[in-house]
Protein backbone atom coordinates (compact mmCIF):
# COMPACT_ATOMS: atom_id res chain seq x y z
CA UNK A 1 0.00 0.00 0.00
CA UNK A 2 2.63 2.51 0.74
CA UNK A 3 4.42 1.19 -2.49
CA UNK A 4 1.12 2.51 -4.01
CA UNK A 5 1.04 5.60 -2.32
CA UNK A 6 4.79 6.26 -2.93
CA UNK A 7 4.65 5.82 -7.05
CA UNK A 8 1.39 8.15 -7.14
CA UNK A 9 3.00 10.63 -5.70
CA UNK A 10 6.28 10.56 -7.42
CA UNK A 11 5.68 13.38 -10.08
CA UNK A 12 7.35 11.19 -12.52
CA UNK A 13 4.37 8.83 -12.78
CA UNK A 14 2.25 11.61 -14.11
CA UNK A 15 4.56 13.75 -16.37
CA UNK A 16 6.96 13.62 -18.83
CA UNK A 17 7.06 10.59 -21.51
CA UNK A 18 6.82 8.02 -19.42
CA UNK A 19 3.74 9.26 -17.44
CA UNK A 20 0.54 8.39 -16.83
CA UNK A 21 -0.90 11.60 -18.54
CA UNK A 22 1.35 11.03 -21.91
CA UNK A 23 0.77 7.54 -21.79
CA UNK A 24 -3.14 7.73 -21.72
CA UNK A 25 -3.05 10.13 -24.62
CA UNK A 26 -1.19 7.77 -26.41
CA UNK A 27 -3.43 4.89 -25.28
CA UNK A 28 -6.53 6.89 -26.62
CA UNK A 29 -4.71 8.11 -29.51
CA UNK A 30 -4.37 4.44 -30.46
CA UNK A 31 -7.45 3.19 -29.35
CA UNK A 32 -9.99 6.04 -31.00
CA UNK A 33 -8.12 5.81 -34.38
CA UNK A 34 -8.42 1.95 -34.51
CA UNK A 35 -12.20 2.35 -33.69
CA UNK A 36 -12.93 4.97 -35.89
CA UNK A 37 -11.07 3.12 -38.69
CA UNK A 38 -13.19 0.01 -38.30
CA UNK A 39 -16.09 1.86 -37.83
CA UNK A 40 -15.60 3.46 -41.64
CA UNK A 41 -15.16 -0.05 -42.74
CA UNK A 42 -17.88 -1.70 -41.34
CA UNK A 43 -20.56 0.58 -40.95
CA UNK A 44 -21.56 0.94 -44.44
CA UNK A 45 -20.87 -2.59 -45.20
CA UNK A 46 -23.33 -3.69 -42.90
CA UNK A 47 -25.80 -1.37 -44.02
CA UNK A 48 -25.42 -2.41 -47.39
CA UNK A 49 -25.33 -6.42 -46.98
CA UNK A 50 -28.26 -5.85 -44.32
CA UNK A 51 -30.03 -3.84 -46.72
CA UNK A 52 -30.17 -6.57 -49.54
CA UNK A 53 -31.21 -8.69 -46.68
CA UNK A 54 -28.98 -11.76 -48.42
CA UNK A 55 -25.86 -13.48 -47.37
CA UNK A 56 -26.58 -14.32 -44.51
CA UNK A 57 -24.65 -17.33 -44.13
CA UNK A 58 -21.33 -15.71 -45.90
CA UNK A 59 -21.52 -13.06 -43.40
CA UNK A 60 -22.05 -15.44 -39.95
CA UNK A 61 -18.74 -17.49 -41.53
CA UNK A 62 -16.61 -14.52 -41.98
CA UNK A 63 -17.38 -12.80 -38.86
CA UNK A 64 -17.07 -15.53 -36.79
CA UNK A 65 -13.75 -16.54 -38.89
CA UNK A 66 -12.48 -12.81 -37.77
CA UNK A 67 -13.58 -13.42 -34.00
CA UNK A 68 -12.22 -16.17 -33.66
CA UNK A 69 -8.06 -14.84 -34.73
CA UNK A 70 -6.52 -13.45 -31.84
CA UNK A 71 -5.64 -9.60 -31.86
CA UNK A 72 -2.10 -10.48 -30.27
CA UNK A 73 -1.01 -12.35 -33.06
CA UNK A 74 -2.38 -10.08 -35.76
CA UNK A 75 -0.47 -7.11 -34.13
CA UNK A 76 2.19 -9.58 -34.12
CA UNK A 77 2.39 -10.31 -37.65
CA UNK A 78 2.23 -6.98 -38.70
CA UNK A 79 4.88 -5.93 -36.46
CA UNK A 80 7.88 -6.81 -38.60
CA UNK A 81 6.15 -4.81 -41.38
CA UNK A 82 6.11 -2.16 -40.16
CA UNK A 83 9.11 -2.17 -38.91
CA UNK A 84 10.28 -2.77 -42.22
CA UNK A 85 8.68 -0.49 -43.28
CA UNK A 86 10.05 2.28 -40.59
CA UNK A 87 7.00 3.74 -40.23
CA UNK A 88 4.93 5.91 -37.72
CA UNK A 89 5.97 4.98 -33.93
CA UNK A 90 7.13 1.62 -32.78
CA UNK A 91 4.13 -0.70 -32.57
CA UNK A 92 1.47 1.76 -33.13
CA UNK A 93 0.34 0.61 -36.55
CA UNK A 94 0.91 -2.52 -35.85
CA UNK A 95 -1.61 -1.89 -32.98
CA UNK A 96 -3.86 -0.01 -34.96
CA UNK A 97 -4.07 -2.91 -37.50
CA UNK A 98 -4.89 -5.29 -35.17
CA UNK A 99 -7.67 -3.35 -32.99
CA UNK A 100 -9.31 -2.29 -36.08
CA UNK A 101 -9.58 -6.52 -37.24
CA UNK A 102 -10.98 -6.92 -33.34
CA UNK A 103 -13.87 -4.17 -33.58
CA UNK A 104 -14.76 -5.40 -37.08
CA UNK A 105 -16.98 -8.50 -36.16
CA UNK A 106 -19.20 -6.64 -33.62
CA UNK A 107 -19.63 -3.68 -35.28
CA UNK A 108 -20.87 -5.77 -38.38
CA UNK A 109 -22.43 -8.13 -37.11
CA UNK A 110 -24.71 -5.47 -35.05
CA UNK A 111 -25.37 -3.47 -37.98
CA UNK A 112 -26.15 -5.80 -40.26
CA UNK A 113 -28.08 -7.79 -37.59
CA UNK A 114 -30.14 -4.01 -37.42
CA UNK A 115 -30.82 -3.56 -40.57
CA UNK A 116 -32.23 -7.15 -41.55
CA UNK A 117 -34.48 -7.00 -38.09
CA UNK A 118 -36.43 -3.88 -39.78
CA UNK A 119 -40.31 -5.19 -40.60
CA UNK A 120 -40.39 -5.81 -44.04
CA UNK A 121 -44.02 -4.27 -44.32
CA UNK A 122 -42.13 -1.34 -43.11
CA UNK A 123 -39.78 -0.89 -45.79
CA UNK A 124 -42.20 -2.13 -48.38
CA UNK A 125 -44.86 0.95 -47.23
CA UNK A 126 -41.83 2.96 -47.56
CA UNK A 127 -41.00 2.16 -50.91
CA UNK A 128 -44.76 2.39 -51.77
CA UNK A 129 -44.55 6.23 -50.57
CA UNK A 130 -41.99 6.50 -53.28
CA UNK A 131 -39.10 6.83 -51.20
CA UNK A 132 -36.20 5.78 -53.28
CA UNK A 133 -33.77 3.07 -51.70
CA UNK A 134 -31.24 5.60 -50.02
CA UNK A 135 -34.45 7.51 -48.80
CA UNK A 136 -35.29 4.18 -47.43
CA UNK A 137 -31.75 3.36 -45.59
CA UNK A 138 -31.50 7.01 -44.42
CA UNK A 139 -34.80 8.10 -43.01
CA UNK A 140 -36.63 4.10 -42.38
CA UNK A 141 -34.14 1.16 -42.13
CA UNK A 142 -30.90 3.81 -40.40
CA UNK A 143 -33.38 4.83 -37.38
CA UNK A 144 -34.93 1.71 -36.60
CA UNK A 145 -31.48 -0.35 -36.18
CA UNK A 146 -29.40 2.68 -34.98
CA UNK A 147 -29.74 1.05 -31.27
CA UNK A 148 -28.24 -2.22 -32.61
CA UNK A 149 -25.99 -0.66 -34.31
CA UNK A 150 -24.99 1.51 -31.55
CA UNK A 151 -24.89 -1.34 -29.14
CA UNK A 152 -22.19 -2.48 -31.38
CA UNK A 153 -19.78 0.14 -31.30
CA UNK A 154 -19.96 0.26 -27.77
CA UNK A 155 -19.15 -3.22 -27.56
CA UNK A 156 -16.24 -2.51 -29.87
CA UNK A 157 -15.10 0.25 -28.64
CA UNK A 158 -15.20 -0.77 -25.23
CA UNK A 159 -12.98 -3.66 -26.55
CA UNK A 160 -10.38 -2.34 -28.79
CA UNK A 161 -9.78 0.79 -25.33
CA UNK A 162 -9.91 -2.64 -23.13
CA UNK A 163 -7.16 -4.61 -25.10
CA UNK A 164 -5.14 -1.84 -26.33
CA UNK A 165 -2.41 -2.39 -23.94
CA UNK A 166 -0.94 -5.11 -26.21
CA UNK A 167 0.37 -2.52 -28.61
CA UNK A 168 3.20 -1.66 -25.60
CA UNK A 169 4.73 -5.66 -25.87
CA UNK A 170 5.75 -4.30 -29.42
CA UNK A 171 7.07 -1.08 -27.92
CA UNK A 172 4.34 1.23 -28.40
CA UNK A 173 4.73 3.58 -25.28
CA UNK A 174 1.28 3.81 -23.52
CA UNK A 175 -0.59 2.12 -20.67
CA UNK A 176 0.20 -0.64 -21.70
CA UNK A 177 4.69 0.07 -20.95
CA UNK A 178 3.30 0.20 -17.42
CA UNK A 179 1.54 -3.30 -17.61
CA UNK A 180 5.10 -4.67 -18.93
CA UNK A 181 7.68 -2.63 -16.75
CA UNK A 182 5.95 -3.61 -14.18
CA UNK A 183 5.97 -7.59 -15.24
CA UNK A 184 9.88 -6.97 -15.44
CA UNK A 185 10.63 -5.06 -12.47
CA UNK A 186 8.07 -7.37 -10.37
CA UNK A 187 6.64 -3.61 -9.53
CA UNK A 188 2.96 -4.86 -7.91
CA UNK A 189 2.22 -0.82 -7.96
CA UNK A 190 2.90 -0.49 -11.55
CA UNK A 191 1.09 -3.31 -12.43
CA UNK A 192 -1.37 -1.98 -10.19
CA UNK A 193 -1.81 1.74 -11.61
CA UNK A 194 -1.33 0.33 -15.12
CA UNK A 195 -4.57 -1.84 -14.78
CA UNK A 196 -6.73 0.39 -12.92
CA UNK A 197 -5.98 3.32 -15.79
CA UNK A 198 -6.55 0.80 -18.35
CA UNK A 199 -10.12 -0.61 -16.97
CA UNK A 200 -10.79 3.04 -15.66
CA UNK A 201 -10.59 4.26 -19.53
CA UNK A 202 -12.75 1.23 -20.43
CA UNK A 203 -15.46 1.80 -18.13
CA UNK A 204 -15.30 5.29 -19.06
CA UNK A 205 -15.85 4.44 -22.27
CA UNK A 206 -18.62 2.16 -21.58
CA UNK A 207 -20.45 4.68 -19.82
CA UNK A 208 -20.02 7.63 -22.07
CA UNK A 209 -20.89 5.69 -25.12
CA UNK A 210 -24.64 4.21 -22.70
CA UNK A 211 -25.39 7.81 -22.29
CA UNK A 212 -24.83 8.53 -25.86
CA UNK A 213 -26.61 5.49 -27.03
CA UNK A 214 -29.77 6.12 -24.61
CA UNK A 215 -29.97 10.26 -25.63
CA UNK A 216 -29.55 8.84 -29.40
CA UNK A 217 -32.53 6.61 -29.17
CA UNK A 218 -34.96 7.80 -26.23
CA UNK A 219 -37.16 5.42 -27.34
CA UNK A 220 -35.27 2.20 -26.32
CA UNK A 221 -36.97 1.39 -22.68
CA UNK A 222 -33.56 1.54 -20.46
CA UNK A 223 -32.61 -2.14 -19.84
CA UNK A 224 -29.12 -3.56 -19.44
CA UNK A 225 -28.88 -3.67 -23.37
CA UNK A 226 -25.22 -5.26 -23.26
CA UNK A 227 -25.94 -7.91 -21.21
CA UNK A 228 -29.63 -8.79 -22.54
CA UNK A 229 -28.03 -10.40 -25.93
CA UNK A 230 -28.54 -13.51 -25.26
CA UNK A 231 -32.06 -12.75 -25.36
CA UNK A 232 -31.77 -11.03 -28.81
CA UNK A 233 -30.17 -14.31 -30.17
CA UNK A 234 -33.01 -15.76 -29.92
CA UNK A 235 -35.10 -13.52 -31.63
CA UNK A 236 -32.51 -13.43 -34.71
CA UNK A 237 -29.79 -16.31 -35.10
CA UNK A 238 -27.80 -14.96 -37.26
CA UNK A 239 -25.15 -18.65 -36.71
CA UNK A 240 -27.72 -20.53 -33.93
CA UNK A 241 -26.66 -17.71 -31.58
CA UNK A 242 -22.95 -17.69 -31.77
CA UNK A 243 -22.49 -14.52 -34.35
CA UNK A 244 -24.58 -12.33 -31.51
CA UNK A 245 -23.24 -13.99 -28.34
CA UNK A 246 -21.47 -13.02 -25.28
CA UNK A 247 -18.73 -10.79 -26.89
CA UNK A 248 -15.35 -11.60 -27.43
CA UNK A 249 -12.60 -11.22 -25.73
CA UNK A 250 -10.81 -8.77 -23.79
CA UNK A 251 -6.79 -8.80 -24.05
CA UNK B 1 21.17 -13.45 -67.19
CA UNK B 2 23.67 -12.80 -64.62
CA UNK B 3 23.43 -14.30 -61.16
CA UNK B 4 20.39 -13.57 -59.34
CA UNK B 5 21.81 -10.66 -56.69
CA UNK B 6 21.47 -11.86 -53.36
CA UNK B 7 19.70 -9.01 -51.87
CA UNK B 8 16.86 -9.73 -54.15
CA UNK B 9 16.34 -13.24 -54.67
CA UNK B 10 18.06 -15.30 -51.64
CA UNK B 11 15.59 -16.05 -48.70
CA UNK B 12 17.99 -15.53 -45.16
CA UNK B 13 17.52 -14.72 -41.54
CA UNK B 14 16.80 -10.82 -42.95
CA UNK B 15 14.19 -12.25 -44.94
CA UNK B 16 10.49 -12.14 -43.32
CA UNK B 17 10.13 -15.48 -43.56
CA UNK B 18 13.31 -17.25 -43.65
CA UNK B 19 11.77 -21.15 -44.76
CA UNK B 20 14.77 -23.12 -44.10
CA UNK B 21 14.29 -21.57 -40.34
CA UNK B 22 10.96 -23.80 -40.46
CA UNK B 23 12.15 -27.13 -40.76
CA UNK B 24 15.05 -26.56 -38.75
CA UNK B 25 12.95 -25.85 -35.55
CA UNK B 26 10.46 -28.33 -36.24
CA UNK B 27 10.89 -29.64 -32.91
CA UNK B 28 10.76 -27.25 -30.82
CA UNK B 29 7.19 -25.87 -33.23
CA UNK B 30 5.89 -29.87 -32.18
CA UNK B 31 6.68 -29.11 -28.26
CA UNK B 32 5.32 -25.38 -28.72
CA UNK B 33 1.82 -26.65 -30.26
CA UNK B 34 1.32 -29.43 -27.89
CA UNK B 35 2.43 -26.72 -24.10
CA UNK B 36 -0.14 -24.11 -26.59
CA UNK B 37 -3.26 -26.79 -27.19
CA UNK B 38 -2.39 -28.08 -23.42
CA UNK B 39 -2.69 -24.70 -21.89
CA UNK B 40 -5.86 -23.70 -23.54
CA UNK B 41 -7.54 -27.36 -23.19
CA UNK B 42 -6.60 -27.52 -19.33
CA UNK B 43 -8.08 -23.95 -18.67
CA UNK B 44 -10.98 -24.30 -20.40
CA UNK B 45 -11.56 -27.70 -19.13
CA UNK B 46 -11.06 -26.50 -15.48
CA UNK B 47 -13.15 -23.35 -16.35
CA UNK B 48 -16.03 -25.09 -17.27
CA UNK B 49 -15.90 -26.99 -14.20
CA UNK B 50 -15.65 -24.35 -12.33
CA UNK B 51 -18.52 -22.53 -14.41
CA UNK B 52 -21.05 -25.25 -13.88
CA UNK B 53 -20.38 -24.91 -10.08
CA UNK B 54 -21.44 -21.61 -9.97
CA UNK B 55 -24.16 -21.83 -12.46
CA UNK B 56 -25.48 -24.52 -10.59
CA UNK B 57 -25.47 -22.12 -7.91
CA UNK B 58 -26.59 -19.24 -9.82
CA UNK B 59 -29.81 -21.57 -10.89
CA UNK B 60 -30.74 -23.13 -7.99
CA UNK B 61 -30.55 -19.67 -5.83
CA UNK B 62 -30.97 -16.41 -7.61
CA UNK B 63 -30.03 -14.21 -5.63
CA UNK B 64 -26.21 -15.27 -6.47
CA UNK B 65 -27.14 -14.00 -9.98
CA UNK B 66 -26.08 -10.75 -9.19
CA UNK B 67 -22.69 -11.57 -7.48
CA UNK B 68 -21.46 -14.06 -9.79
CA UNK B 69 -22.36 -12.05 -12.70
CA UNK B 70 -20.81 -9.01 -11.18
CA UNK B 71 -17.42 -11.03 -10.01
CA UNK B 72 -16.71 -12.99 -12.88
CA UNK B 73 -16.92 -9.79 -14.92
CA UNK B 74 -14.23 -7.63 -13.02
CA UNK B 75 -11.88 -10.67 -13.57
CA UNK B 76 -12.65 -10.44 -16.87
CA UNK B 77 -11.97 -6.48 -16.96
CA UNK B 78 -8.30 -7.15 -15.33
CA UNK B 79 -5.78 -6.18 -18.66
CA UNK B 80 -4.56 -9.69 -18.91
CA UNK B 81 -0.92 -8.67 -19.02
CA UNK B 82 -1.85 -6.96 -15.32
CA UNK B 83 -3.34 -9.87 -14.29
CA UNK B 84 -0.95 -12.08 -15.52
CA UNK B 85 1.96 -9.49 -13.85
CA UNK B 86 -0.06 -9.67 -10.73
CA UNK B 87 0.13 -13.64 -10.33
CA UNK B 88 4.17 -14.03 -10.83
CA UNK B 89 5.04 -13.15 -6.83
CA UNK B 90 2.40 -16.51 -6.27
CA UNK B 91 3.17 -18.85 -8.57
CA UNK B 92 6.21 -17.46 -10.28
CA UNK B 93 7.37 -17.58 -13.95
CA UNK B 94 5.58 -21.17 -14.68
CA UNK B 95 2.46 -22.13 -16.55
CA UNK B 96 0.68 -22.20 -13.17
CA UNK B 97 0.27 -18.47 -13.37
CA UNK B 98 -1.09 -18.61 -16.68
CA UNK B 99 -3.38 -21.05 -15.86
CA UNK B 100 -4.94 -19.23 -13.08
CA UNK B 101 -5.57 -16.41 -15.18
CA UNK B 102 -6.69 -18.40 -17.94
CA UNK B 103 -9.46 -19.93 -16.06
CA UNK B 104 -10.51 -16.92 -14.57
CA UNK B 105 -11.14 -15.45 -17.86
CA UNK B 106 -13.25 -18.30 -18.99
CA UNK B 107 -16.06 -18.04 -16.38
CA UNK B 108 -17.93 -14.85 -17.44
CA UNK B 109 -18.70 -16.46 -20.63
CA UNK B 110 -19.31 -20.60 -19.66
CA UNK B 111 -21.27 -19.20 -16.49
CA UNK B 112 -23.46 -17.02 -18.57
CA UNK B 113 -24.05 -19.15 -21.40
CA UNK B 114 -24.23 -22.44 -19.12
CA UNK B 115 -26.98 -20.31 -17.29
CA UNK B 116 -28.70 -18.47 -20.47
CA UNK B 117 -28.98 -21.81 -22.04
CA UNK B 118 -30.61 -23.77 -19.24
CA UNK B 119 -32.93 -20.27 -18.63
CA UNK B 120 -34.18 -21.04 -22.46
CA UNK B 121 -35.60 -24.34 -22.11
CA UNK B 122 -39.52 -23.70 -22.62
CA UNK B 123 -41.65 -24.41 -19.52
CA UNK B 124 -43.76 -26.60 -21.14
CA UNK B 125 -40.79 -29.00 -21.92
CA UNK B 126 -39.56 -28.84 -18.43
CA UNK B 127 -43.21 -29.53 -16.34
CA UNK B 128 -43.62 -32.61 -19.65
CA UNK B 129 -40.26 -33.77 -17.73
CA UNK B 130 -41.75 -33.77 -14.18
CA UNK B 131 -44.94 -34.72 -15.67
CA UNK B 132 -43.14 -38.02 -17.11
CA UNK B 133 -42.14 -38.80 -13.52
CA UNK B 134 -38.31 -37.90 -14.07
CA UNK B 135 -36.83 -36.79 -10.92
CA UNK B 136 -34.66 -34.03 -10.77
CA UNK B 137 -31.49 -35.18 -11.84
CA UNK B 138 -32.64 -36.95 -14.87
CA UNK B 139 -34.87 -34.08 -15.64
CA UNK B 140 -31.68 -32.09 -15.61
CA UNK B 141 -29.20 -34.61 -17.80
CA UNK B 142 -32.29 -35.81 -20.12
CA UNK B 143 -34.49 -32.94 -20.62
CA UNK B 144 -32.27 -29.29 -19.65
CA UNK B 145 -28.65 -30.25 -20.65
CA UNK B 146 -29.74 -31.22 -24.36
CA UNK B 147 -31.55 -28.23 -25.04
CA UNK B 148 -29.11 -25.70 -23.59
CA UNK B 149 -26.09 -27.60 -25.70
CA UNK B 150 -26.13 -24.87 -28.48
CA UNK B 151 -25.37 -22.47 -26.08
CA UNK B 152 -23.50 -23.99 -24.20
CA UNK B 153 -21.28 -24.82 -26.54
CA UNK B 154 -20.91 -21.35 -28.44
CA UNK B 155 -20.10 -20.15 -24.71
CA UNK B 156 -17.18 -22.70 -25.04
CA UNK B 157 -16.17 -21.76 -28.73
CA UNK B 158 -15.60 -18.05 -27.44
CA UNK B 159 -13.58 -19.30 -24.51
CA UNK B 160 -11.59 -21.86 -26.38
CA UNK B 161 -10.95 -19.15 -28.63
CA UNK B 162 -10.22 -16.64 -26.32
CA UNK B 163 -7.67 -18.44 -24.43
CA UNK B 164 -5.75 -19.40 -27.58
CA UNK B 165 -5.26 -15.89 -27.91
CA UNK B 166 -4.04 -15.35 -24.32
CA UNK B 167 -2.29 -18.31 -23.92
CA UNK B 168 -0.01 -16.41 -26.59
CA UNK B 169 0.08 -13.51 -24.25
CA UNK B 170 0.88 -15.43 -21.79
CA UNK B 171 4.45 -16.24 -22.72
CA UNK B 172 5.56 -13.24 -21.14
CA UNK B 173 5.48 -15.08 -17.79
CA UNK B 174 7.33 -17.83 -19.09
CA UNK B 175 4.18 -20.61 -20.18
CA UNK B 176 5.84 -21.01 -23.53
CA UNK B 177 2.88 -22.06 -26.37
CA UNK B 178 3.52 -20.32 -29.81
CA UNK B 179 3.67 -16.83 -27.86
CA UNK B 180 7.29 -18.14 -27.00
CA UNK B 181 8.62 -17.70 -30.71
CA UNK B 182 7.43 -14.05 -30.65
CA UNK B 183 8.73 -13.21 -27.74
CA UNK B 184 12.21 -14.80 -29.17
CA UNK B 185 11.87 -12.50 -32.55
CA UNK B 186 11.35 -10.07 -30.54
CA UNK B 187 14.23 -10.16 -27.77
CA UNK B 188 16.23 -10.55 -31.28
CA UNK B 189 15.78 -7.32 -32.00
CA UNK B 190 12.77 -7.83 -34.40
CA UNK B 191 13.34 -10.91 -36.53
CA UNK B 192 10.76 -11.06 -38.38
CA UNK B 193 10.36 -15.53 -38.99
CA UNK B 194 9.96 -16.77 -35.81
CA UNK B 195 7.13 -14.12 -34.92
CA UNK B 196 5.50 -14.55 -38.16
CA UNK B 197 5.03 -18.34 -37.67
CA UNK B 198 4.31 -18.16 -33.56
CA UNK B 199 1.44 -15.57 -34.96
CA UNK B 200 0.42 -17.72 -37.75
CA UNK B 201 0.46 -21.30 -35.43
CA UNK B 202 -1.90 -19.74 -32.71
CA UNK B 203 -4.46 -17.72 -35.95
CA UNK B 204 -4.53 -21.61 -37.35
CA UNK B 205 -5.10 -23.00 -33.57
CA UNK B 206 -7.58 -20.91 -32.91
CA UNK B 207 -9.79 -21.08 -36.47
CA UNK B 208 -9.25 -25.04 -36.18
CA UNK B 209 -10.45 -25.43 -32.52
CA UNK B 210 -13.27 -23.04 -33.39
CA UNK B 211 -14.77 -25.16 -36.50
CA UNK B 212 -13.65 -28.41 -34.35
CA UNK B 213 -16.43 -27.24 -31.53
CA UNK B 214 -19.05 -25.80 -34.13
CA UNK B 215 -18.76 -29.83 -35.48
CA UNK B 216 -19.03 -31.03 -32.18
CA UNK B 217 -22.09 -28.79 -31.56
CA UNK B 218 -23.72 -30.34 -34.68
CA UNK B 219 -23.32 -33.60 -34.30
CA UNK B 220 -24.11 -33.07 -30.33
CA UNK B 221 -27.65 -31.24 -31.36
CA UNK B 222 -28.95 -33.46 -34.53
CA UNK B 223 -32.18 -32.04 -34.15
CA UNK B 224 -31.02 -28.58 -34.71
CA UNK B 225 -30.45 -29.75 -38.38
CA UNK B 226 -32.54 -32.91 -39.18
CA UNK B 227 -36.46 -31.66 -40.78
CA UNK B 228 -35.31 -27.83 -41.04
CA UNK B 229 -31.94 -25.69 -41.33
CA UNK B 230 -31.98 -22.72 -38.86
CA UNK B 231 -29.99 -20.48 -40.95
CA UNK B 232 -31.75 -17.94 -41.85
CA UNK B 233 -31.44 -16.41 -45.68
Amino acid sequence: MTELADLLSDPRTWWGARGLVHRAGAHLELALLATAIAMALALPLGIAVGHRRRGGAVVAAVVNVGRSVPTYAVIAILFPITLRARFGDLGFWAGVGGLVLLALPPLFANTYVGMTEVDRSLVESARAMGLRPLQVVRSVELPVALPLVLTGVRTAAVQVMATATLASVFGYNALGSFLLEGLTQQDTAKLVTGAAAVSGLSVLTDAILGVAQRLATPWVPTRRRRFGRSDRAKSAPVVSGSALGPEGNIA
Amino acid sequence: MSAPSPVTAANGPDSFVWWAWIPDHASEIADRSVEHLQLTLLSVAIGLLLSAALATLVLRHRVWQGPVTWATGVLYTIPSLALFGLLVPVFGLSQTTALVALVSYTLVVLVRNIVAGVDGVPAAVREAGQAMGYGRARRVLAVELPLAVPTIVAGIRIATVTTVGLVTISSVVGAGGYGAFINDGLDRGGFSTPIVVGAVLSMLLAVTLDLALLGLQWLLTPWTHAARSRVPG
